[in-house]
């Protein structure tokens, strides 16, 4: 597999199939792991990179896991960002220097970066809500790699990470929802404040949270120590069924109260995408969000899901420079953006891949 | 000449350049130089969870920042890191850091986490000998010194005494 594969594919957790996938893009477990016998990242050198990543190398083949590794050194600018639209690396690996890299299964659901702010970030997800699923998969994952690897490991604080905030369990335990009716019904920092107060963190898609990243938001768990995970895992098994009703109300008070406005909003979004000459991400964004929920509701009823969830990643800067194989200009980007959506949204059938 | 804002001596006389064939001519003392010439505050984002940490860093860990902590100076002898330097950048420098600062750090995880006692997984193979472990990373270090010093002689001794520890661990 290589880096250009990747523009022809897309990943498992992208497809919509998993339970409640109308609002539950993703679920998804990172641990953090450090080796038992180097510094931490920061502090380590350019020589003790190397032979950590030597180490999770040689452990992955001992394993007889499957993944292909990627060596994020040797990349480029525009490589590392495609990586980082497509949520297989964070922006600090993208940004960092020295020897790093992730390790990807075909499906894209396992994804381990190395030497990141801690030597290992071991992630695994899924499509739709399924926490205690990927929880089995990424302790399994994890056990398999320990079998090869001495992690650093206190009796009384866990696993040792490079930032105290993550110590213990090391795990971040997270659900990424599309919520453009608590959105457009002005719930949405209510349903913020609420999470907060239990603890829990709020995201946007790729960090940041504005309507411009599509009225998705990643909700997560902040205490690591002190808590089992299967104890973690249930504080957002509990809470985030509660946020999914929120949300199906709220689209429901919208089709009842807003029927023809809602449908209005919808069709014309789905006609801006197929027909745009020239848009922008924050457009797009916006647009797709509108198309995805109108597809929920019925109002759309000749697109699949799975193709708008793959949209929302292939109508970034980076995945359009890959897909053209050149660098663009803001203002070639749009119009290689709005040509891309309406070869894959023209009416009726199946638009070519590429 | 004193300064622009306040009583004190101007120490700073700052020209900018505001348009092509305008500047404007400032004269400042060295706390309002320094705001002056500091860069606007970036638009408020998200707030990452390592800016969370370090909030919760510096502004729980013993001694606000301004007010040097006694602990600052102390260096992990393994890594060789400070306890102001984590403070600055919310990273510790190795797992050893954990129990070199343990008195600072105990009162942050509770802090943070409200708990300070790890529940959950355990690896299954035994954790190693710690005392191998630190013993490692410091004679890597000592290795780095010694090849800078150009002393291979010490080198080359301590290179096979970390061979004889991975070799003892099975690696």
């Amino acid at each position: 597999m290589t880096l250009d594969d990747l523009t022809k594919s897309s990943g498992e957790w992208l497809r919509g199939t998993g339970p409640e996938s109308d609002i539950v893009m993703c679920s998804r477990i990172r641990l953090a792991r450090n080796l038992a016998d180097f510094p931490f990242s920061n502090r380590a050198n350019r020589g003790e990179k190397t032979e950590i990543e030597a180490h999770f190398r040689s452990a992955i083949d001992q394993a007889g896991l499957e993944l292909t590794y990627i060596d994020v050194n040797g990349l480029g600018l525009l490589d590392r960002k495609f990586l980082v639209e497509r949520q297989i690396i964070s922006r600090e690996l993208s940004d960092g220097e020295g020897p790093r890299g992730v390790a990807i299964s075909s499906l894209e659901n396992i994804a381990i970066m190395v030497n990141e702010e801690d030597h290992l970030r071991v992630q695994f997800m899924l499509s739709g809500f399924r926490l205690p699923e990927v929880w089995d998969a990424v302790n399994q994952l994890d056990d398999r790699l320990e079998e090869h690897l001495a992690y650093a490991f206190s009796p009384q604080l866990g696993y040792l990470t490079a930032c105290p905030t993550n110590v213990g369990t090391g795990i971040r335990v997270g659900v990424m929802l599309h919520l453009p009716g608590l959105v457009q019904t002005k719930q949405i920092d209510k349903v913020f404040r609420a999470l907060q107060k239990i603890n829990l963190a709020v995201r946007g898609l790729y960090g940041e949270g504005s309507q411009a990243s599509g009225d998705f938001y990643q909700i997560s768990n902040q205490q690591t120590l002190g808590k089992a995970e299967p104890e973690l895992i249930k504080i957002l098994t509990d809470v985030v069924p509660q946020v999914l009703q929120y949300e199906r109300a709220a689209r429901q008070t919208l089709l009842n109260e807003r029927r023809q406005h809602l449908h209005d909003q919808v069709s014309r979004a789905y006609g801006v995408l197929k027909t745009a000459q020239t848009i922008t991400s924050e457009e797009t964004m916006l647009l797709l969000s509108s198309v995805r929920m109108g597809i929920y509701l019925s109002l759309i009823d000749d697109l699949s899901i799975a193709t708008v969830n793959e949209l929302f990643l292939q109508t970034q800067p980076f995945f359009l420079q890959k897909l053209r194989g050149t660098e663009l200009g803001a203002e070639e980007r749009n119009v290689a953006r709005a040509s891309y959506l309406r070869s894959r949204l023209s009416n009726g059938r199946q638009a070519p891949r590429n | 000449m004193k300064c622009q804002k306040c009583a004190k001596p101007a120490t700073f006389h700052i020209t900018d350049i505001v348009e092509k064939g305008k500047h404007r001519e400032y004269h400042f003392c060295d706390e309002h130089a320094r705001q002056h010439l500091a860069p606007p505050e970036e638009a408020l984002e998200a707030p990452t969870m390592s800016e969370i940490a370090k909030n919760l860093i510096v502004t729980n860990a013993p001694g606000s920042p301004r007010e040097p902590s006694p602990a600052d100076k102390q260096a992990c002898p393994v890594c060789q890191i400070t306890f102001l330097e984590f403070r600055n950048s919310g990273r510790l420098g190795c797992p050893y850091d954990y129990e070199v600062f343990r008195d600072e750090l105990m009162p942050l995880l509770e802090n943070i986490h409200g708990e300070t006692r790890h529940s959950g997984k355990v690896p299954r193979r035994a954790p190693r000998n710690t005392q191998q472990q630190t013993t490692l990373i410091q004679l890597r270090n000592e290795l780095k010194r010694a090849v800078a010093a150009e002393d291979y002689e010490a080198a080359a001794r301590l290179r096979d005494r970390i061979r004889g520890i991975e070799q003892e661990q099975g690696r």
